[in-house]
């Protein structure tokens, strides 16, 4: 009786973690995970320049590039669900079939290739610094000598910046916001992280002319197309979608209207070419890992 | 779930969360003693500072303190506490804590006092002790033990609280947690080991708390 009251309250605790970690993912268990021609698209709704809601506008590179793979794949405008996708959470939202693809500033990674599979990748970003506009000072991460540093709490940007500049002044705050305010007001000198989202945020109508992007990143960021595992002939629409983006232009006004206003240039090895990303889906990134070709057969 | 743990600093993000706890605990008690004396003061401008402290802190969000304290109050006004922002941020984070937890401790001790029959301070009064010296001998000693059990609520919410340090960088048990997760990717594992840690910390002084408010009470 005791063993199984205890077993009772050890089950019920897992289940209360297990709520209050996916706790916040409200915004996209409506319906059936395929109902007819409707895809579900996770975004970041915070990140100007990326992935941003207004009301119920959405903008953005991500969005933008969303959109026209979407389109491809016969899905139109109006039948897309956008789902929020916060960083923690996008593996989870894939497998769980919450979402069907994920366009939210998704570097591809080993780590996250063990769990759901990438097409892509459609921008190459990297980590850069974000500093005042007339701060002539800091040209790079080998400038960052007794400069104070900020970012966000346990991000990759901020683990990255520790291992590049040995014995960085760094601060670490919840969000972007809280840096970026620091950063205007004097309190620290530069802000670390993405180049897209840095260029994001000095394009937004508050910060113009106030901030600039150094240009000079130090980190490779292959934002993919997150989706479920395996999931091979989506995977090539997705590429297929993304080679043409790039071909016709789509691609290039996508990213001057969403990160030109603040003087941001693409960085080397954009638009990822449609030669590299035909290299990489045939070898990398589309195909599942060799040991499961057998077990989840797939059309070659 | 081991493994992914394995490869990162768990016992010092452990220790982090250990210091800001004994730290600001210390810091919450002497403060909230201090409050505690001014609103039971018979001094009415000591009474209204320290009822307009409680109020204050007790109704501000911890995280907006902290905030406050790490951006506003060191980074753009400039009071740093240390020129390393890491070390600044986790002595910011001990000051908002001890700020923050010494307005219930301060209504923990308050609610000790009111255990203290009133006849019992105008005996002291009566026979010549000053306020302070009546304070001293008389109301504090039985209100602090009759504020023990309020007391160890007060030290398990400071502990649990500590999470919040993470949203100013401060390197604890929560920022492991947040690393981890941007990392390996949400763990159900992890999440339980790191509420595990916490309840290892929390239950002893739980434990402690109820026993020695029994055997510490004032018999009446």
């Amino acid at each position: 009786m005791t063993t199984r009251r205890i077993s009772m309250v050890a089950a019920a605790a897992v289940l209360a973690l297990g709520l209050s970690a996916c706790g916040s993912d409200d915004g996209g268990s409506d319906g059936g995970a395929d109902g007819g021609s409707g895809l579900k698209i996770g975004i970041k709704f915070d990140q100007p320049g990326l992935g941003l809601k207004v009301g119920d506008q959405y903008t953005g590179l991500d969005v933008d590039v969303a959109k026209y793979v979407a389109k491809e794949l016969g899905t139109a405008e109006g039948d897309i669900t956008f789902v929020q996708s916060p960083s923690a959470q996008r593996e989870t939202l894939i497998s769980s079939g919450q979402v069907d693809l994920i366009f939210a500033t998704y570097s591809i990674t080993d780590a996250r290739k063990e769990k759901i599979s990438f097409g892509g990748p459609y921008f190459i970003a990297g980590q850069d610094l974000l500093v005042r506009a007339d701060d002539t000072s800091i040209t790079g991460p080998d400038t960052l000598d007794g400069k104070k540093l900020c970012s966000v709490t346990g991000s990759t940007s901020a683990q990255k910046v520790k291992d590049k500049v040995a014995g960085v002044n760094l601060v670490e705050f919840g969000t972007y916001s809280e840096c970026l305010a620091a950063l205007l007001g004097g309190g620290v000198d530069a802000l670390t992280t993405d180049d897209t989202i840095l260029a994001g945020y000095a394009a937004q109508e508050a910060n113009k002319g106030k901030l600039k992007v150094v240009g000079a990143p130090f980190s490779e960021e292959r934002y993919g197309v997150g989706l479920k595992k395996g999931d091979v002939a989506l995977c090539e629409k997705v590429n297929a979608a993304l080679k043409k983006m790039v071909e016709d232009g789509s691609w290039q006004k996508a990213v001057d209207a969403n990160l030109g206003p603040a003087g941001y240039k693409a960085p080397a090895g954009n638009p990822p070419h449609p030669r590299r990303l035909l290299l990489i889906d045939s070898s990398d990134v589309c195909r599942p890992l060799p040991r499961e070709r057998a077990a989840h057969p797939v059309a070659p | 779930m081991l493994e992914t743990l394995s490869n990162y600093d768990v016992a010092a993000a452990v220790w982090v969360t250990i210091q800001l706890s004994v730290l600001s605990a210390i810091g919450a008690l002497i403060i909230g003693t201090i409050v505690a004396v001014l609103r039971v003061s018979p001094v009415a401008v000591l009474r209204g500072i320290g009822t307009s402290y409680v109020n204050i802190f007790r109704n501000t969000p911890l995280t907006v303190l902290l905030t406050l304290c790490v951006l506003g109050l060191s980074l753009l006004v400039g009071l740093q506490l240390s020129q390393d922002l890491s070390k600044d941020a986790f002595r910011w984070a001990v000051v908002g804590l001890s700020a923050y937890h010494a307005a219930f401790v301060c209504e923990a001790i308050r609610s000790g006092v009111n255990t203290v029959p009133a006849g019992q301070a105008e005996a002291a009064r009566s026979i010549g002790l000053t306020f302070a010296q009546s304070l001293r001998e008389v109301l504090l000693p039985q209100a602090f033990r009759g504020s023990i059990a309020p007391l160890g609520s007060v030290l398990i919410a400071l502990i649990k609280n500590t999470t919040v340090a993470a949203v100013v960088g401060v390197a604890d048990t929560a920022k492991l947690l947040a690393t981890i997760t941007e990392n390996e990717g949400a763990q159900l594992g992890v999440f339980f080991v790191i509420a595990m840690i916490f309840v290892v910390l929390t239950l002893p002084i739980g434990v402690l708390a109820t026993s020695l408010s029994q055997r510490m009470a004032v018999k009446r």
